[in-house]
């Protein structure tokens, strides 16, 4: 899309510079103020499950469950399959939703990009709980024979070894039910910052006489990376902290290292199916986890943007 | 549709690649290059169709396996004809030209299906009772209904883009226009970030604590709802803006300055209006985010089977919550995808509506 | 450039005058009068109600809970009941702290975490606390063309312990007729925490203490394929042949259901034989005389009783600060125990209605509500 927007600016004249610089202070005043009253949001809600869940990384050893007696030993296996649940689904949905996102932009006639734009944004809304009816009735069953493929011939790495799930609602699937509920949020926004590279870099890269990938790689992809790592981001950020639909596709239970075997958790999931009946003890343990989960999202952030920094850091140099 | 790979209105058709087989012959670069002929993929389509039909029907194979195989096939065959009549550098372009359609193609599915699942289990429920009526009831005969949630859904969905899109396009605007790389920017991006890992029953928790704290304990009330789903959307509504915001070239800036527009109208007037289908987007996207939204909403705002259009008293339903309750009972589960496809059809709306505000306030484009 | 800011205003604000002007008229079933209450499930008698009446509590109970809501409100025009079924603890918390003035909870009101101590407080009298929903637990299968199959305590619990693991090898005798197939057995538990799980285990580890050791929890102590609420158990056993699982009697359709081992005969799960535990079994220790707590006889030898049940209590107070709140709890809660109320729940719920002599001491207990 190119931006010249030339009648706009000339309107402006007549308005006198005194108040400008009075409308100009009172405008930054507002925006700075709604960034300190998002960081004083964030704030609160890390002291309010710091203080709420302080008590939960001690307690006596009874209050963590039948399967561990120490907060490490409850958080670990809980952690150690949202992080797997969630790299199932970023490895799935981020090079579909590069690829819808292309389609959209660049591949597609009008006729097929508009309706498969609208498409992807409305399943964006489809709630959490219909994901997971979804996955439970209409995917698992369809899994059970990738599976019993996969360990038929891959049973030699550990993680397709040992039983097969009946059902088909083991961590892959939660995985994949994951990555079609983060697909929509990762597309709309890469799909966003694709179509507006400056289409004189495309045109120009297109009259060098690159092909079209030569010219997505030389133009579009640069242009666009922070939005396509941030959007990725999200969608991992989505994909970590997902409640309802992890909680009913998944085959509740203990850490099994096992993929294709019922078993695992997530940290989520397991909040939300212990929520309802828990004591006072188990509720800061609950939310103890919360905060860890907290903390891993932190990390990934932190580490997506020195990624996204020494990438643009080696750009500059070049 | 494989007809359209080979042709994109952008495309210069006479590209003269400036590889030969040897690479040696400096003095005459060929004006046209050797290209295969326009129906190629549309041949090695049906050759592949040809290998997955061979599998499914003679090896006896899974319809899915021979579609993967016959898919491979495709995807294999034509560049590696490609690479043989064009080069290198076509070669790639038709693989990642079907790649990327592949790829499209595969993640449409199980959006297809999931679609069709909730309207063909949903459509039957839907009628005009169900739309009209509440849950709440004096008979014991008398249909379902979830007019309550459809409304506690509008109310506290709005009430959270009330809080959220203001201070989150704000927000966005000091970090892209004032704030720079300033040490407070780089911290509230980065924080941003990490408020988009709040898991939504640590939001409802926390929205949950606050009133309680604040009007007692047992409150319940649809704004309590609007404030948890508000710390979901506006992480969403910030990162969608900020990233629009930096696509806007500096160059209109820089000529509306020029101009004498004072900053803030230039922002106001000028780069806003530049970006407002991607804000727009964002601010839909956000909103579809939200309004799905069932943990913190079970907690804050209850479950009512009577109307309550007060967000500041009362528990007030909303249709997530009211799929939940419907599914967790076996007899009422139909009920559950009516439920899911009437609120699908409000999101379409929804989207439509933004859709039609954001081409309304969009300036005049040049093409 | 004024006429254009209006025309921008102006989408926006239809689209919100819209929603508002919706927002504006309420359902329509609740503008009509409440005429005619005839299909309201029982007589009951119209005792000039009104306001919001709130409770909260178990899940198990909200059935129930809806069918009473349902005929209540039909005989008292402009009463609204609110059951929030949030869980029992959170149920109970709500009550502790004021929010709801009555609670529906699967496992009684004690002294554990100070609750009871802190009600008495709240309610400056003893709260009191009524069995008001009795419900079999089915264990239930999926064989083809199998629909009973007998089993003693020990044997479920090696099943969901996962040592037995083919349908075969199950040891008690079966019915003329019914030979059972040489399949793997995949025993579904609830992934949730639930009172259906902690009355369950409850029943293997009295009944069975040989065989399962774990102790009763709201969580299921052995891995295996676990699925999310009632609804999911039932799903997931109906799509895997061979599947067994646990769940509420009401629910659970088109499944085959366990009959249990009770001393020498085997009971098929049924309201009349929940009931009927619930009369052998003993009060709970050191009780109040407004507190109907029990521990339940789960080794009964009863003929005809069913001893894996769910029992869910209802907790109120006394008195109420607000006589209107005490008007509508004593109303609602006399309903509940009425013949009515309990016939209700049964039809609508599939629960068991209190015997005899349970019901009467409820009655007499609700009637000391706000006296």
């Amino acid at each position: 899309m190119s931006t010249t927007t030339k009648d706009k600016p000339q309107a402006q004249e007549p308005v006198p510079r005194a108040i400008t610089s009075v409308g100009d202070r009172v405008f930054a005043g507002l925006t700075l103020g709604a960034s300190l009253l998002i960081l004083a949001a964030l704030a609160s809600v890390f002291i309010f499950l710091f203080a709420k869940g302080l008590p939960g990384f001690n307690r006596a050893a009874e209050v963590y469950g039948p399967r561990a007696d120490s907060f490490l030993g409850y958080v670990a296996p809980l952690l150690g399959g949202t992080v797997i649940a969630a790299i199932i689904a970023l490895i799935i949905a981020v090079p579909l939703a590069w690829g819808i996102a292309l389609v959209i932009s660049h591949y597609a006639p009008k006729f097929i990009a508009v309706p498969v734009a609208y498409l992807v944004d409305l399943l964006a809304a489809v709630p959490s709980v219909v994901f997971g009816l979804w996955g439970v009735i209409v995917l698992a069953p369809k899994m059970v024979p990738a599976f019993d493929f996969l360990n038929s011939y891959f049973a030699w790495i550990p993680i397709f070894d040992g039983d097969v799930s009946n059902s088909g609602r083991t961590i892959i699937t939660a995985g994949v039910v994951l990555a079609i509920m983060i697909l929509p949020i990762i597309t709309a926004i890469t799909r966003e910052v694709f179509s507006r590279t400056p289409r004189l870099n495309q045109e120009a890269a297109l009259a060098l006489g690159a092909t079209r990938w030569e010219m997505m790689r030389l133009t579009v992809f640069p242009y666009g990376r922070s939005g396509m790592v941030s959007a990725a981001m999200l969608g991992l950020g989505r994909a970590l902290g997902e409640t309802m639909a992890v909680a009913m596709v998944l085959s509740l239970g203990g850490w099994s290292g096992n993929l294709l075997g019922p078993g695992n958790s997530s940290i989520a999931a397991n909040i939300a199916s212990k929520y309802k009946e828990r004591s006072e003890d188990l509720l800061s343990v609950l939310i103890a986890s919360g905060l860890v989960l907290f903390l891993l999202t932190f990390l990934v952030n932190f580490a997506a943007r020195w990624i996204v920094g020494r990438a643009e850091r080696k750009m500059a140099g070049a | 549709m494989s007809a359209d790979l080979t042709k994109t209105p952008t495309e210069t058709p006479d590209e003269s690649s400036e590889e030969t087989a040897t690479g040696t012959s400096r003095g005459a670069i060929p004006i046209t290059a050797a290209q295969l002929p326009r129906l190629a993929p549309l041949l090695v389509a049906v050759v592949g169709a040809a290998v997955a039909a061979f599998f499914w029907l003679i090896l006896d194979w899974p319809p899915v396996g021979s579609l993967i195989v016959g898919g491979i096939v495709y995807l294999l065959a034509l560049p590696a004809w490609s690479l043989a009549v064009e080069g290198r550098r076509r070669a790639t372009d038709r693989m990642m030209t079907g790649l990327v359609w592949t790829s499209a193609v595969i993640a449409m599915v199980p959006l297809v299906s999931l679609i069709y699942t909730v309207i063909s289990k949903g459509a039957g429920v839907v009628n005009s009772e169900f739309l009209t009526y509440s849950l709440f009831a004096t008979q014991l005969d008398q249909p379902p209904g979830i007019y309550h949630a459809i409304m506690g859904t509008l109310i506290i969905t709005l009430g959270a883009a009330i809080i959220s899109i203001p201070i989150g396009v704000l927000a966005a605007i000091y970090l892209v226009e004032y704030g720079k790389r300033n040490r407070l920017a780089r911290m509230v991006t980065f924080l941003v970030d990490v408020m988009t890992g709040i898991p939504s029953i640590v939001a409802g928790l926390f929205a949950f604590a606050l009133f309680t704290l604040l009007f007692g304990a047992g409150f319940q009330g649809g704004i309590g709802g609007s404030v948890a789903l508000s710390l979901l959307m506006i992480p969403i509504v910030v990162r969608a803006t900020e990233e629009m915001l930096r696509l806007v070239p500096d160059d209109l800036r820089e000529a509306a300055y020029a101009l004498g527009t004072p900053k803030w109208r230039t922002i106001t007037k000028v780069v806003l209006p530049t970006t407002i289908g991607g804000i727009i987007t964002g601010v839909t996207l956000s909103i579809a985010r939200v309004i799905g939204e069932t943990a913190p909403l079970l907690l804050i705002a209850g479950l009512a089977a009577k109307t309550n259009t007060n967000p500041f008293d009362g528990a007030m339903t909303t249709l997530p919550v009211q799929i939940y309750s419907f599914n967790s009972r076996q007899e009422t589960i139909d009920l559950a995808w009516g439920a899911a496809l009437v609120l699908i059809v409000i999101v379409l709306a929804l989207n439509l509506v933004a859709r039609l505000i954001g081409k309304f306030y969009a300036p005049k484009t040049g093409n | 450039m004024i006429r254009t800011s209006l025309r921008r205003a102006f989408i926006p604000g239809i689209a919100a005058a819209t929603i508002f002007s919706m927002s504006a008229c309420g359902a329509s079933n609740e503008d009509s009068g409440n005429g005619d209450s005839e299909n309201t499930g029982g007589s009951v008698e119209s005792a000039g109600l009104s306001g919001v009446l709130k409770g909260a509590g178990a899940t198990s109970q909200e059935k129930a809970q809806e069918a009473w809501t349902i005929a209540i409100q039909g005989a008292n025009e402009g009463l609204e009941v609110q059951y929030q079924p949030v869980g029992s603890t959170d149920g109970r918390s709500a009550f502790v702290s004021g929010a709801a003035a009555f609670a529906g909870t699967d496992s009684a009101l004690n002294d554990e975490e100070g609750q009871l101590t802190a009600a008495t407080e709240q309610c400056g009298s003893e709260p009191i606390q009524i069995p008001a929903y009795v419900s079999p637990i089915a264990v239930a299968f999926n064989l083809p063309d199998i629909d009973v199959v007998q089993m003693s305590a020990d044997t479920i619990a090696q099943i969901f312990d996962g040592k037995i693991t083919n349908w075969s090898d199950v040891p008690d005798e079966q019915a003329d007729g019914v030979e059972l197939p040489d399949l793997d057995i995949t025993p579904v538990h609830r992934s949730d925490d639930s009172g259906t799980t902690k009355n369950f285990t409850d029943y293997l580890g009295k009944a069975a203490p040989d065989s399962w050791s774990y102790e009763a929890e709201d969580a299921f102590p052995v891995d295996g394929e676990a699925a999310d609420g009632t609804s999911g158990v039932i799903q997931q056993v109906s799509t895997i042949e061979g599947a067994i699982g646990y769940a509420d009697n009401s629910q659970v359709e088109g499944l085959g259901k366990v009959s249990v081992g009770v001393g020498e005969e085997f009971v098929a799960p049924s309201p009349e034989g929940a009931a009927k535990v619930l009369e052998v079994s003993p009060p709970a220790e050191g009780v109040s005389d407004v507190d109907m707590a029990v521990s339940l006889d789960r080794t009964t030898t009863e003929s005809g009783a069913y001893p894996v049940v769910l029992l869910s209590y209802l907790v109120a107070c006394q008195s109420y600060d607000d006589a209107a709140t005490e008007a509508n709890v004593k109303g609602y809660l006399e309903y509940i125990v009425s013949d009515a109320g309990q016939e209700t729940a049964a039809s609508e719920a599939g629960s068991a209605p209190l015997g005899e002599a349970t019901a009467a001491k409820a009655q007499e207990i609700v009637a000391k509500i706000g006296a």
